[in-house]
């Protein structure tokens, strides 16, 4: 009872971050110089008055700035993202065409960098000071300073280029009409490069963050206890320090899964995915309004949601934690 | 009127008779950059729109690479001699690709009706029209106020795209539903649009023209990253870099792979011309003495062959050598840091800064923004870059917030179409980045571009150009910079895709693949 109180209280919150999130994004986007009047225009190659006119009333940029924004807020009250001028659909619609993609990349990459990322951080630690640990941290360092896209570029280069072993870019193999199964493993087969690109450098911040929380909690007394019982070194590891070591973790995380819609923007325009980050950053240099707002919108209910679910995680982790906290 | 005597111009019944036999079948990829945002071309006319639907829809005529008419929907036309009379024969069993069947009645909403409402380029070219009628379903008559000799060039596919009556007429055209799945009489069907992957057209197996198209379907891929697409190249996924999809520097690399073709040609109707507006109205880019300096200050040929791989072409004034009317009897600016010097003291320059704002179009033009710079500090300019992304650049030029700003534009064939409204008085209005955004006032030279566009002959309108050129060379009123070059990169085996003024646009439609 008490834990569906705070989840109620904490959605009540969320809903009021989020309609703020709405408004102050509404300022900054038209604070940028530019209208997509002028950008449709531009790319006509020839424009007039008549049609910069005709095309700000159909945009409703005509009106006082203060109705444009009470509108877009009423809109946005009645879960109704509004409608993109530029593309002819509605934001809804050209976000959910997109989501699905942005989502399997970065959900895999996600999954890849936590699982890979705990696993090494745990090996490296039970191996602190050797030469395997070396090597580990320093891949580790090396993944986390070098650019995603030179990293994404080189894999294209060394992997499909060279070796031709993997596609370099897009979903799916275009025009080739699979089904079932087969077509599973052609997606998965164009997910590879791009997903270990985004996940080699969140592996290895997990990487780097489990290995020092491992370091440091087992120096406790608990964990001295523990081995004075005669509990095993893998025992040990796996039951008191990595249960312990985990938290911070867990809250890095947390951060990561927030980024799961908008942070992907330089790979998918690296390996031409079709997801919603480069949906976002093209409408930005179209200044199609109704469409940013609306990628930040989501953006933003996603950053909440995984909040309220790493705040949950919390509890299951370390019982200690209230729901509430 | 009633002593109307037609001239009958070209009618080629189809292309030339072919030194080899084309093959059908085949699927083309070919790049499209970036998106196009919609594809329904009565409505929106950027480049990647153009490209895809030039398949889908169709105008009247088609140009050869030297601006010559060819037949499209229009199988002969006659123009009067007083030249204010165009009739147009259409061609017999034409039908939409929702199979309604095609007739004038189309051409004349499209011209009069949809295309008057939506189409800011081909409003100024409709306001000499007096009349658009159709006498009866295969015959076409656009009747003029005034003779306009580049009227001619209007029923290009970009500039007069002819769309369906019966879906369009009576509705909110932005708004039709119908525009996410376009319909159109060209030799290609729109078949789907995976957002963000690629666009999928199908061949039009009721094509009017006998044996036409030869290919069985053509992916635009998407792919938003220049080294990805040069990538897509290199491994086979593509087999055609339409003009400008890839980096200059990646060209030559491209170019030199085994069974890959280029060609420069297929841009002749849009002659791309490149320069600097240079604000007339204040700063000093207003002294004409300062403009001829900066001209002089110039290194034109370098960027030419450093900056853009030796493509291009010097341009010697506001006409592209590509374009009808040019004349090269013009005063020439070459590099000649010393004679800027002389004229920069005689004006008496104090070195006030210029803000010199580059095109948000890439690498090579922050790379020619650079190169400008270095040439203006050498003779004592002082150069403020003022670097902004798209959107950005066209406030700042539509608003005249620059001093010197880059920008390149397309003519369409004809001076009175695509070079006289950067010129004229009449075309200082704020708001738009296309027209006389320098602020330009010659009023002398505004009546002889006006008389110009509304002579009969052309050679008569050949003297008047002439004239027009060699006396604002001398003015300077924008840096003409480039006649810019945009090489179209393809597997050889891919054959007669660029055969006309448009390339790629409307290539398609006779490109056959040799097995």
């Amino acid at each position: 009872m008490q834990i569906a109180i705070a989840i109620f209280s904490r959605l009540v919150k969320a809903a009021l971050t989020l309609l703020a999130i709405a408004v102050l994004n509404f300022f900054l986007v038209h604070a940028a110089p530019g209208d997509p009047a002028v950008v449709l225009a531009g790319e006509a190659g020839a424009a007039d008055e008549a049609m910069i006119e005709q095309l700000r009333e159909r945009f409703g940029l005509d009106q006082p700035f203060h109705v444009q924004l009470g509108k877009y807020v009423w809109g946005i009250v009645q879960f109704d993202l509004g409608y993109s001028f530029r593309q002819g659909a509605p934001v809804s619609q050209l976000i959910a065409e997109r989501l699905p993609a942005t989502l399997l990349l970065t959900m895999t990459a996600f999954g890849i960098s936590l699982a890979c990322g705990i696993a090494l951080g745990v090996a490296a630690a039970a191996r602190v000071g050797k030469a395997s640990d070396t090597m580990l941290t320093t891949l580790a360092l090396l993944f986390y300073a070098t650019p995603l896209y030179w990293l994404a570029l080189m894999a294209v280069l060394v992997f499909s280029v060279w070796l031709g072993w993997l596609p370099g870019f897009g979903y799916e193999t275009v025009g080739a009409n699979y089904t079932g199964l087969t077509r599973l493993l052609d997606i998965l087969k164009h997910l590879i490069l791009p997903a270990l690109t985004l996940g080699l450098f969140f592996m290895s911040v997990y990487m780097r963050m489990t290995r020092a929380s491992m370091l440091e909690v087992s120096q406790l007394d608990f964990v001295k206890t523990a081995r004075a019982k005669g509990l095993s070194g893998p025992a040990i590891r796996r039951r008191h320090i990595l249960r312990n070591a985990i938290l911070p973790v867990v809250t890095l995380a947390g951060l990561q899964a927030g980024q799961l819609v908008g942070g992907a923007v330089l790979t998918e325009t690296v390996f031409a995915w079709p997801g919603i980050g480069r949906l976002m950053f093209e409408s930005l240099a179209a200044r199609d309004y109704n469409t940013i707002l609306g990628v930040f919108i989501v953006s933003a209910a996603m950053v909440i949601l995984f909040n309220i679910i790493t705040d949950l995680v919390y509890r299951i982790v370390d019982p200690r934690i209230g729901a509430t906290a | 009127m009633t002593y109307l005597k037609a001239t009958t111009f070209l009618i080629a019944a189809a292309l030339a008779a072919p030194a080899l036999a084309q093959q059908d079948g085949g699927r083309l990829d070919i790049v499209v950059q970036p998106e196009p945002p919609g594809l329904m071309l009565g409505l929106v006319q950027n480049g990647p729109t153009q490209m895809v639907s030039g398949d889908i829809y169709e105008s009247l005529l088609r140009y050869t690479t030297d601006l010559e008419p060819q037949p499209s929907l229009a199988k002969s036309w006659t123009i009067s001699d007083d030249g204010l009379v165009y009739t147009f024969k259409l061609q017999d069993g034409v039908t939409w690709h929702d199979g309604e069947p095609f007739t004038a009645a189309d051409v004349v909403f499209s011209a009069d009706v949809f295309l008057r409402e939506t189409h800011a380029r081909l409003r100024s070219s409709l306001a000499y029209v007096q009349s658009i009628e159709a006498p009866d379903d295969t015959t076409v008559v656009f009747t003029l106020k005034e003779p306009f000799g580049p009227f001619i060039n209007a029923f290009e596919v970009g500039t007069m795209p002819i769309v369906p009556k019966h879906i369009y007429e009576g509705t909110d055209y932005a708004t039709n539903e119908m525009n996410a799945t376009p319909i159109g009489t060209g030799p290609f069907k729109f078949d789907k649009w995976e957002k963000g992957s690629y666009i999928h057209l199908v061949k039009n197996e009721d094509y009017y023209v006998e044996g036409l198209p030869h290919l069985d379907e053509i992916f635009y891929r998407v792919i938003p990253d220049a080294a990805a697409r040069a990538v897509a190249f290199e491994t086979g996924e593509v087999d055609v870099l339409p003009g400008g999809s890839v980096e200059n520097w990646d060209v030559p690399r491209l170019t030199e792979m085994e069974g890959v073709c280029s060609t420069g040609k297929g841009w002749e109707f849009f002659a791309p011309h490149a320069w600097m507006w240079l604000n007339n109205r204040e700063g000093p880019t207003s002294n004409k003495l300062f403009r001829q300096a900066v001209m002089y200050a110039l290194d034109r040929e370098f960027v030419k062959e450093v900056v853009w791989n030796g493509f291009g072409t010097v341009a010697t004034g506001p006409i592209s050598s590509k374009t009808n009317f040019y004349s090269d009897d013009v005063t020439i600016y070459d590099h000649n840091p010393d004679k800027a010097k002389e004229l920069l003291a005689e004006m008496g320059y104090d070195g006030e800064p210029v803000r010199v704002l580059p095109l948000p179009y890439g690498e090579t033009w922050q790379r020619w923004a650079e190169a400008v710079r270095q040439n203006l500090s050498e003779v004592g300019i002082n150069v403020e870059l003022d670097s902004t992304d798209v959107a950005g650049w066209n406030e700042k030029t539509s608003q005249w917030d620059y001093d010197m700003a880059f920008t390149y534009l397309y003519q369409y064939g004809d001076p009175a179409l695509g070079v006289s409204r950067n010129y004229v008085a009449s075309q200082i209005k704020k708001g738009s980045p296309w027209n006389n955004v320098e602020g330009y006032d010659n009023p002398a030279l505004d009546e002889k571009w006006n008389a110009a566009a509304t002579m009969v002959t052309p050679a008569e309108r050949e003297t008047a150009y002439a004239e027009i050129q060699k006396e604002i060379v001398d003015d300077v009123p924008v840096a003409w910079l480039l006649e810019l070059e945009f090489p179209t990169i393809y597997r050889c085996n891919v054959k007669d895709l660029v055969t006309t003024a448009i390339g790629v646009n409307d290539g398609p439609r006779g490109a056959w693949i040799e097995q």
